[in-house]
């Protein structure tokens, strides 16, 4: 018998492959804010089991999205004609593979930031996964085989080789599956220790908890699925350049973790939304943006620290099934 | 674990010190608790009583001497291994977990004796599945052994005073310690509490079959339940023995009454 969890999972990827077919028909607008959308909800829910439910502050996020894009459109792209013959030039096996590799190249990164760094607290991992980012972007700026500075063009995408339906199913399934890997991580009594490292790291360590552990699990994980976050960004987009994954990218996610209250799951899904959805008419005033973001935090930790979305007391019970 | 260690002392301090920078807050202290035994540990304000559970559980390393628990050195381990090795703990100030409700504050303490991991968790097979009915099961019958089970569902910040002490001892016991470590477990509570406080620590020495080493400045509650005492003072050691022997101690009396500083 599969568990209730897993039918949910299994059910909303049928209708993801169901929904799939339309993406071709539908104006290419309405695709690129779709896929813009999903694209934050997987990104946002993974920073949440780093930020959120294990309380390790991290501004590291565009990082590891910007390992992931540029690892998968390598194989698309740089390496793409003996990569797609090597899977009949099938979007639909040479996607998912690509992103796959994007997720690794990320775990990967975020276990070697992860692993020194996270024996710092509050700021002073702020401060470092800030630095990851930056470092990633200088690597990013100055190697030939990614593009320099220049950037990396011709990734296939729905506009440019037809990849729509592809895009839009693994979008949609990565979503799905993010949200499900974070919910069930967190509610196990394995999980709960996430939980615990936040609320009190000494109390988890008397409980027979290894703090760092859990750490690093969430920081790996979070980083794998920014990781595959940034491979469907570059098959959206069709160009990676490193100024795209700045500071400002990773400020946007943490915006969308706090905005959706840190540790929640639907809150931080109907962030990320929202502010997808409201960035579009919010195009025209350019870098001035970043400024509607900072009063938009500021107002928001002032009014509604616990998240916007989120009722004043919360219940956690007995595992449901 | 080694079951043959009834000879030697389940907990062993041997000379152990440490400094802070130039303040040594623990000198030279050497102490036992046995197996099964109920010890208490006392000592004016800032004698080092604290500091001592914080080298016992592997919180501080010792600058100097040695502490063996069943005859394993504790030396160097960090916390969560001590804990592992069977010494659980409650703190001075209450340190629950406030976004965990009652349940998960003592669910996520079974830890130790749980066989599955993130992976586990992902796919939730029958093992998982089983895993966790059996810890909820085991979660529920301890909360209601201490009469907690009615607040399950609420958030562990909800509770009374009284309350949240009770369920930080039970959180101890999940880890299914050998030894339990309580820091000023009557501390804000009214004498009737007191009371119930003596009887509940007794029937968890007895029910758990645990050793148990208390710090605590009510002097009727260690007196009373206390097979054999420790004092500090100034982080030496001036006196150890039954309640009878130690209420007679001159060097305690001293302590205690014999200078400008009340027993708090």
């Amino acid at each position: 018998m599969i568990p209730v969890s897993q039918r949910w999972l299994l059910g909303s990827i049928l209708v993801a492959a169901a929904v799939a077919p339309i993406a071709g028909r539908i104006d290419s607008y309405v695709l690129d804010v779709l896929l813009g959308a999903t694209i934050n909800i997987t990104l946002a829910v993974s920073l949440n089991l780093i930020n959120g439910f294990t309380g390790q502050f991290s501004l590291g996020h565009a990082g590891f999205m910007a390992v992931g894009a540029y690892a998968s459109a390598l194989l698309t792209v740089a390496y793409g004609k003996s990569f797609g013959s090597l899977l009949g030039n099938q979007p639909f096996l040479m996607l998912p593979v690509a992103l796959l590799a994007g997720g690794l190249a990320a775990a990967v990164s975020g276990l070697l930031v992860g692993a020194p760094s996270l024996r710092l607290r509050g700021d002073y991992l702020a401060i470092v996964t800030l630095g990851f980012g930056e470092i990633i972007k200088v690597i990013l700026q100055n190697v030939p085989l990614l593009g320099g500075a220049l950037g990396l063009n011709g990734i296939p995408t729905p506009i440019n080789r037809g990849w729509a339906e592809p895009v839009l199913f693994f979008n949609l399934a990565t979503a799905c599956i993010t949200i499900y890997g974070v919910w069930a991580l967190v509610d196990s009594t394995f999980g709960r220790g996430f939980i615990a490292v936040a609320d009190d790291e000494v109390a988890t360590e008397a409980m027979g908890i290894n703090t760092t552990r859990y750490k690093i699990q969430a920081f790996v994980v979070g980083a794998f699925f920014a990781g595959v976050a940034g491979g469907l960004y570059a098959h959206l987009k069709g160009s990676l350049s490193p100024t795209g994954f700045d500071f400002n990218r990773s400020i946007e996610i943490v915006v969308m973790v706090i905005l959706g209250g840190m540790g929640r799951h639907i809150g931080v899904i109907a962030a990320a939304i929202l502010l997808t959805v409201v960035q579009e008419p919010l195009r025209k005033l350019g870098d001035w943006r970043m400024i509607l973001y900072a009063l938009l935090l500021i107002g928001l930790m002032l009014t509604r620290p616990q998240g916007l979305f989120t009722l004043p007391l919360r219940r956690r019970t007995a595992p449901a099934n | 674990m080694s079951t043959t260690a009834s000879q030697s002392p389940l907990l062993e301090l041997d000379q152990v010190t440490i400094r802070f920078g130039g303040l040594t807050a623990v000198s030279e202290v050497s102490a036992t608790v046995g197996d099964q035994e109920l010890v208490g540990l006392i000592g004016p304000n800032g004698a080092g009583k604290t500091t001592m559970f914080n080298l016992i559980t592997g919180v501080y390393q010792p600058t100097g001497g040695s502490i063996r628990f069943g005859r394993q050195p504790t030396g160097g381990l960090r916390p969560y291994r001590l804990t592992e090795m069977g010494i659980a703990r409650t703190f001075q100030n209450i340190r629950l977990f406030p976004s965990l409700s009652v349940f998960d504050n003592v669910r996520v303490a079974f830890h130790l004796h749980l066989d599955h991991d993130a992976l586990h968790s992902l796919t939730r097979g029958p093992k998982f599945r089983g895993e966790e009915n059996r810890i909820r099961d085991q979660t529920r019958e301890l909360l209601a052994i201490f009469n907690l089970e009615r607040f399950e569902g609420a958030p562990s910040r909800s509770l009374s005073y009284g309350d949240q002490r009770r369920l930080e001892i039970v959180r101890a016991l999940a880890t299914r310690p050998r030894l339990l470590l309580l820091d000023e477990p009557a501390a804000g509570m009214n004498p009737s509490e007191k009371v119930d406080l003596m009887r509940l620590i007794q029937f968890v020495r007895e029910k758990f079959r645990l050793s148990i080493l208390l710090v605590e400045h009510d002097m009727k509650v260690v007196m009373g339940i206390c097979q054999r005492i420790h004092v500090l003072e100034y982080g030496r050691k001036i006196a150890e023995g039954t309640p009878e022997q130690i209420r007679s101690n001159p060097a305690v009396i001293a302590a205690y009454l014999g200078e400008e500083r009340t027993a708090a």
